[in-house]
């Protein structure tokens, strides 16, 4: 028990190493020997004091909220759609040449190139971007979603139908248990990469948001709100991806054997 | 052997046609009658089609000529009557020991209660007491095994086919559940008549398991020679040591070996 606290102690320690390498440089070539103006890098401890005012102003948490509210409706949009098309995809060919042909023609257009349709569709605001967001969300849920019907077991399928399961029930029991690990790893990357594209949808797209914040802080020359922007959003990203994991495991507990392999 | 059989497979083919456009004939005028309560071993070199003939009498595959019959009725599909047991144990990963087993009976509209009791009964008979709570993952080859056939038994089939069971599983543990095989088949008897149909690539094995070997040959599969193993039940583990045990399985060997 100890000698597993003391491994878990020496593994946050290396997880340190890096991370306490690049503050302390980063100290030293701004207020120790300032090598930079402060337009072009900021000091840690200008950043930190940006990071209070935004706080105490509440201007950062009213970027965050509307940045996790877009991401919130565009996953849930993704999955709504990406689920049910993934599995008739996944499951019945003639749906997969029905739309196997647009996919693959619409995955490779980035997100981001959807900005000018968008603003001139929904205009600018929380619609333009759950809808950017929502195409960056929805090929990973939808490609994912594929890729876990195709891998359902002939095996589990054989063994339901031998013991007198219905298609109903090896749609329930059997297609939706296994498929789920797959949906969940789709809602996690998708999480992700909407995330990453919230960002530059509210560079363009909106009038809040932490996008919107970093680009109004860039016309203004203050580098430490941004800095502080990009930290807060590579923080959630990071506390998000957490999160995921730990409610996979939570959800699935026969996965666990699989994340020891 | 006036009763009718249980199962009746009548010059089953089963050909395969492969990407290229070559069919290859897998089995080629299958006959074989299974009598009710029998324990059938088929024994054959990989590749002979036996398993095939298992799938088509389990209903996942269909008779490219020829009919299975259980029963007189002709077999349409899978059903929960003719269990099945998987060499790779094809246990649900998501449920628990107690949740695999309570799979069949939940399918086929049990009541909530009686699928408990089975679940029970089921544990104790295959000796998983203490285990109802376990993923298979964090189970034994023998055990998660062991598990599968307690999921085949608690749907009450009237059928048991057994693809391979014994052939993931380490020698030494094998030999145990070989015995605990025979043990829990006849348990399960009590209740109901269960005939088996066990394919297996181990001539030892199908000896002291069944009551009549069928020897099969290699592509296309034939039926080569039905054997009657004439040790009584039940089976004394000693009996692999006997003189008679190693005549018979020597004659299978040499049937299989002169196997072109």
């Amino acid at each position: 028990m100890s000698n597993g606290l003391r491994s878990l102690t020496v593994d946050f320690a290396w997880r340190l190493v890096l991370p306490v390498i690049l503050i302390v440089s980063w100290y030293v070539v701004t207020e120790i020997n300032p090598l930079f103006h402060p337009v072009i890098l900021p000091s840690p401890l200008a950043v930190l004091r940006m990071f209070g005012k935004l706080v105490a102003s509440g201007e950062l948490w009213s970027h965050i909220v509307a940045s996790l509210e877009r991401i919130l409706y565009a996953n849930l949009a993704a999955l709504a759609f990406g689920v049910p098309l993934g599995l008739a995809m996944g499951l019945y060919r003639p749906f997969e040449r029905m739309f196997d042909g647009l996919i693959g023609l619409f995955r490779p257009i980035p997100p981001l190139a959807w900005v000018p349709l968008s603003i001139l569709w929904l205009g600018i605001g929380t619609l333009s971007v759950v809808f950017i967001t929502f195409l960056a969300a929805f090929f990973a849920v939808l490609i994912n979603t594929i890729a876990g019907a195709r891998a359902v077991d002939h095996l589990h399928v054989r063994a339901a139908l031998s013991l007198g399961a219905g298609r109903r029930r090896m749609m329930t029991h059997v297609v939706m248990p296994s498929v789920a690990p797959y949906i969940f790893t789709a809602f996690r990357i998708a999480l992700g990469v909407s995330w990453m594209s919230i960002v530059a949808a509210e560079l363009v797209a909106a009038s809040s948001g932490l996008g919107y914040m970093i680009m109004y802080y860039r016309e203004v020359l203050r580098t430490d709100a941004i800095i502080v922007g990009m930290l807060t959003i590579g923080v959630i990203g990071l506390l998000m991806d957490l999160a995921t994991r730990r409610l996979e495991l939570r959800l699935m507990p026969w996965r666990r054997g699989f994340s020891l392999a | 052997m006036t009763a009718p059989p249980k199962i009746a497979i009548a010059s089953v083919s089963k050909r395969f046609d492969s990407a290229r456009g070559e069919s290859v004939t897998a089995l080629d005028q299958v006959d074989l009658a299974i009598a009710a309560g029998e324990f059938v071993a088929i024994v054959g070199p990989s590749g002979c089609g036996k398993s095939t003939l298992l799938n088509i009498i389990a209903g996942f595959e269909t008779a490219s000529s020829g009919q299975v019959t259980l029963d007189g009725r002709p077999i349409a599909g899978p059903g929960p009557e003719r269990g099945v047991v998987f060499q790779e144990y094809a246990l649900f990963p998501w449920l628990t020991v107690a949740g695999n087993i309570a799979f069949g009976p939940a399918s086929c509209r049990t009541t909530p209660a009686e699928v408990d009791r089975r679940v029970r009964e089921c544990v104790a008979l295959v000796k998983l007491d203490g285990f109802d709570d376990k993923y298979p993952h964090e189970l034994s080859g023998g055990m998660r095994q062991r598990c599968a056939l307690a999921r085949c038994i608690a749907n009450d089939p009237e059928v048991m086919l057994m693809d391979e069971p014994l052939a993931a599983i380490d020698a030494l543990t094998r030999l145990d559940l070989q015995d605990e095989l025979l043990r829990i088949w006849s348990e399960a008897s009590r209740t109901r008549t269960r005939t088996v149909l066990y394919i297996t690539h181990a001539i030892d094995e199908a000896i002291y398991l069944s009551d009549r070997v069928v020897v099969m040959s290699h592509r296309p599969g034939r039926i080569r020679r039905e054997i009657r193993v004439p040790f009584s039940r039940p089976r004394d583990p000693e009996v692999r040591t006997h003189e008679a045990f190693h005549r018979l399985s020597d004659e299978i060997w040499q049937l299989l070996r002169r196997d072109p």
